[in-house]
């Protein structure tokens, strides 16, 4: 490479005078970490064991095994993030493909477990390839679109979509259909980044609300249900609006100020369903009250914050692509969880990220931030 | 190119940055979104949340009072409470109802018989009132229910107090007996003090007296989660028990009826003139009471239907049959005190009667007649040829006015529900019901106790006790007295009462005199006593009629068209302190079959120990 181009190259950055590419690597770059990305996990960890403590109601035991999650998470992340972004890129096909072929091993053979099938049994381990999709979706279409200039042409934005519906359907015909929507938001995310022009973002939403109707006819009964309850929750309050009404009352009853952590009438006495996994988002609110959601809202604002930054400031393409969609997925995370527990979006089986109970997500999420402090640590330095 | 190169890669870095900033303006957007949403629930509505929130959690339970205990006029126990678990169904909290059933009996031994039950009362079921699928679980049951029952959403084990008939069929007529709730009820008591009572008294005394015994429903605010369990107790409100029952019924009188009666079907009411209380109160055959209280089975209760016995009619306040010779008595009392007789006057008896101008003849019980009689006589002989004369001469609307002051066509006011009026024709109740005017032979028919007058055996019995009180008709009772939990004294039931005015209280003595010569002398002579003395007079009731020249064999006659035998008496004589009216149905003659039944019991009561020998009479002709 001439000195020119690394050059160009660098000050293609957006933050042309970045600190990052000069002088010796610090301490944190040398371990490809992200210090404030790292600090608000371990407090968003922290304040979720806390949580869980109250919601599995003081057992000690469960709480003892999402440590044991949150350890393995953290070390995949730690892992995750020595690879090199170009390595990723080099793996992105192989990964995306392994996915996919997975995804169809499921449905042909895979484990049902509530009525779905998710699971690929290995004998030792039980896993959902579904899993693998949500970060190898992102980076194939990382991989696609880096190799060209940005913004993508319209045969692009087709390839790029159709690899992405691919692993969709497949998942939601398992069917998950929480799974399935975070995948396609991944393809979103990145085409969006990419700066897909905003013409064919309004007829990529109007072919959606095009299809948005058959899609009504393939859902199972379970899935409209929950549209429909959506819509109105107190028609059925004993059955599928029962979700929704309990977690508003949790939240309602919480106040500004919470019934106090370990208080919460609505998650002890067992009237909120699910509330160590999805809808845990009610026993904050009913426990901290609206300063305390405040506080987390802030600090999931504040890590989105962080892995935009570090999009705009990743050294190339496929960095900025894969960081900005990795990061807008842990977004949708966010919004569809609190939005579907404080009953502004359907109830669609989404985990509130780094809290809810439960391994999968959470390891995917964390190989996620490995990914994001990859891009952000592994820099091609200037010799200043 | 190089340049163009790194123009289009600045280009491109800032259509990157620029979209990274569009989808954090996008995420701020958003998250606030979820804010004001936040700001609504907690700070808007809080208010109403909290109430919801409370809501959940507290719930008020009924705490059911204890029903009260029913004791007999010497303290013995007749209706008792014992606890029992049994296992529930809340059938409005359960999804797949079979599946549950099916499951819990994997657990607890469900019998068809259970499940028939279940299926019964669930059609009769409140909302929300569980059913139970199981009775009188055993200890091991409830411990082995205990270790399951979380997988059991809407089935719990309920501890609480059934009521039990030690006594069963001996006081089954009278008690009546409780049963579930069903929808009929609901609608007519409060809902709100049955809250959590799952009885109501079905008939006899226990309906009667269901407000004293049921008691008043406590409350209790307890904390629950969202499977109904109680996790504990916020306020409570203790409920208070139902009233004990004191009764003027003397449970060994009871049984010497009953046992008089035998294998017969009949009833016996025997009652303390002075107060009215109901000594002894039976109806034969009876049933087991017990069986009633957690819903009987179909196969008992048809077998119960079907009986050509009819266990379960109460013929003591329901049966209401022609009284026969039993009200000559009354009748006489109004020939007397109308004027139209006197204990001089004679009549003559040729063995039938005829009203002037028509042909039809009719007939005494003795073909050949008694020739003349007195008032006295006739009473004795229970002439039939002297009280179609002197019905004839009072007339219909004095026969039937005196005698509904003793209580004859009207409810006597028991506190045994589902007692019945019997009937005393009058020509307003003719030209009601039956759309004609009145037949002057109509009233002969009436004056011997005939034809469409009807009385229950608790009505003659209520009668001959006015007669023994000298005209004082007093509302009879079962119970004497209810004692309120913790109060040391039963406090007394009022006794209610009117009085018969004659023009000459020397007609009391006359009559007296006459019902005991009857059992001195007289149709019920057998059961003479040498120990005090008896007023009584016998009475037979037709079941079927004969034609006017046909004789009655009963003999050649099948047992269910034989007559009826009634006897009323009361003793002693001097210091009447009982009175009793007994009916043998298809038992022939008054005074062969319904008199020594009375005797037995007088003597039981009043401590006589000779019980009448072999009947001497072979009772082969109609009559008394």
């Amino acid at each position: 490479m001439i000195p020119g181009a690394s050059v160009a190259t660098r000050s293609s950055s957006y933050f042309s005078d970045d600190v990052l590419d000069q002088g010796r690597p610090g301490f944190w770059q040398r371990i490809h970490l992200d210090a404030p990305l790292l600090a608000a996990l371990l407090a968003l960890c922290g304040f979720g064991l806390m949580v869980l403590f109250s919601a599995s109601d003081q057992d000690p035991a469960a709480v003892e095994r999402q440590l044991v999650r949150l350890g393995v998470a953290f070390g995949l992340m730690i892992a995750v993030a020595q690879v090199s972004p170009a390595r990723l890129r080099s793996w992105s096909p192989l990964l995306y493909g392994v996915g996919v072929a997975m995804l169809i091993a499921v449905l042909l053979v895979g484990d049902v477990g509530k009525g779905a099938q998710r699971w690929l049994d290995f004998g030792v381990v039980r896993f959902q390839p579904s899993e693998i999709l949500k970060l190898a979706v992102p980076m194939m279409l990382a991989w696609m679109l880096s190799a060209r200039a940005l913004p993508p042409k319209l045969m692009w934005v087709v390839l790029a979509a159709l690899a992405t519906m691919i692993p969709v359907v497949l998942i939601a015909k398992q069917p998950d259909l929480g799974t399935s929507l975070l995948v396609a938001s991944a393809g979103v995310m990145v085409l969006f980044v990419a700066g897909m022009g905003w013409g064919m973002i309004l007829s990529l939403a109007a072919v959606v609300a095009a299809v948005t109707p058959l899609v009504w006819i393939g859902l199972h009964e379970y899935q409209r249900d929950r549209v429909l309850t959506f819509l109105n929750p107190e028609s059925d309050p004993l059955g599928s609006g029962y979700h929704i009404i309990q977690s508003k009352i949790a939240i309602g009853s919480g106040g500004v100020d919470g019934k106090g952590w370990l208080n919460g009438t609505q998650s002890h006495l067992e009237f909120l369903p699910e509330r160590n996994t999805d809808f845990i988002f009610a026993v904050i609110g009913e426990e901290f009250g609206f300063t305390g959601i405040l506080a987390l809202l802030a600090l999931y604002l504040f890590i989105i914050l962080r892995g935009l930054v570090i999009a705009a400031r990743a050294q190339d393409r496929f960095g900025r692509l894969l960081a900005g969609a990795l990061t807008l997925v842990f977004f949708v995370y966010v919004f569809v969880n609190t939005g579907m527990v404080t009953g502004l979006l359907p109830v669609v089986g989404v985990p509130l990220p780094l809290i809810s109970y439960g391994g999968t997500s959470m390891v995917t999420l964390m190989a996620g931030f490995g990914i994001i402090m990859g891009i952000h640590t592994h820099r091609i330095r200037s010799r200043g | 190119m190089l340049e163009a190169n790194l123009e289009d890669r600045k280009r491109e870095a800032r259509l990157v940055a620029s979209r990274t900033w569009i989808a954090a303006t996008l995420v701020i957007v958003a998250l606030s979104l979820v804010v004001v949403r936040l700001t609504h629930l907690q700070v808007d509505q809080h208010d109403h949340f909290s109430v919801l929130s409370r809501d959940n959690r507290v719930k008020v339970q009924p705490l059911p009072p204890a029903r009260g205990l029913v004791y007999d006029a010497n303290g013995v126990l007749l209706a008792d409470n014992h606890p029992s678990f049994s296992l529930e169904i809340t059938i409005e909290k359960v999804d797949d109802l079979d599946a549950t059933i099916e499951e819990l009996s994997r657990v607890i031994l469900i019998e068809p018989r259970d499940r028939a039950r279940f299926e019964r009362q669930k059609q009769q079921r409140m909302r929300f009132q569980g059913v139970p699928i199981r009775l009188n679980l055993t200890p091991t049951e409830v411990a082995r229910f205990a270790v399951d029952g979380h997988r059991f959403a809407g089935v719990d084990i309920r501890a609480e107090l059934v009521r039990t008939y030690p006594l069963g069929e001996d006081t089954a007529h009278v008690l009546g007996y409780v049963g579930r709730i069903n929808e009929q009820e609901l609608a007519r008591i409060d809902k709100s003090n049955y809250a959590g009572s799952h009885f109501i008294g079905k008939g006899g005394l226990e309906k009667a007296h269901e407000a004293l015994l049921h008691g008043q429903v406590g409350y209790q605010q307890v904390e629950v989660n969202a499977r109904g369990r109680v996790i504990r107790t916020l306020e409570s409100q203790p409920p208070v028990s139902g009233k004990d029952l004191h009764l003027y019924l003397d449970i060994g009188l009871q049984q010497v009826a009953k046992e008089a009666l035998g294998e017969e079907r009949g009833a016996v009411v025997a009652l303390d003139p002075r107060n009215g209380g109901i000594l002894a109160l039976v109806s034969n055959p009876s049933f087991d009471p017990n069986l009633f209280v957690e819903g009987i089975s179909q196969a008992d209760y048809q077998a119960l239907l079907s009986s050509p016995d009819k266990p379960l009619f109460n013929r003591a306040v329901r049966g209401q049959y022609p009284p026969g010779s039993t009200i000559k008595q009354f009748v006489a009392l109004a020939g007397l005190t109308a004027g139209v007789t006197t204990s001089r006057r004679a009549t003559y008896c040729s063995g039938a009667f005829s009203l002037p101008g028509h042909s039809h003849r009719f007939r005494c019980w003795r073909r050949g007649g008694h020739g003349a009689l007195s008032l006295e006589q006739a009473l004795v002989q229970s002439c039939d040829v002297y009280f179609y004369d002197l019905a004839n001469r009072l007339g219909i609307d004095r026969l039937s006015g005196f005698l509904s002051d003793f209580g004859f066509g009207a409810l006597t006011g028991i506190d045994v529900a589902g007692e019945l009026g019997g009937l005393m024709p009058t020509r307003e109740w003719k030209q009601r019901v039956r759309k004609q005017s009145w037949y002057p032979g109509e009233t002969l028919i009436v004056g011997i106790g005939q034809g469409s007058f009807l009385a229950t055996p608790l009505q003659l019995a209520v009668a001959t006790a006015a007669v023994a009180n000298h005209g004082k008709v007093i509302r009879p009772q079962v119970a004497r007295a209810a004692q309120a939990p913790g109060a040391a004294a039963a406090e007394q039931l009022p006794m209610v009462s009117h009085t018969i005015a004659l023009a000459d209280e020397h007609q009391w003595e006359l009559i007296i005199d006459a019902m005991a010569k009857v059992v001195e002398s007289g149709t019920a002579r057998r059961i003479r006593s040498t120990e005090y003395r008896i007023a009584g007079k016998t009475g037979t009731s037709q079941v079927f009629s004969l034609g006017q020249n046909q004789r009655y064999n009963a003999a050649t006659l099948p047992k269910h068209l034989k007559d009826h035998a009634l006897f009323v008496a009361f003793a002693p004589v001097e210091d009447p302190r009982i009175a009793l009216a007994v009916i043998v149905e298809n038992g022939g003659g008054g005074g062969a079959t319904a008199a020594p039944v009375a005797r037995r019991i007088m003597d039981a009561y009043l401590g006589g120990a000779s019980v009448p020998s072999v009947p001497n009479d072979s009772g082969g002709e109609r009559g008394d």
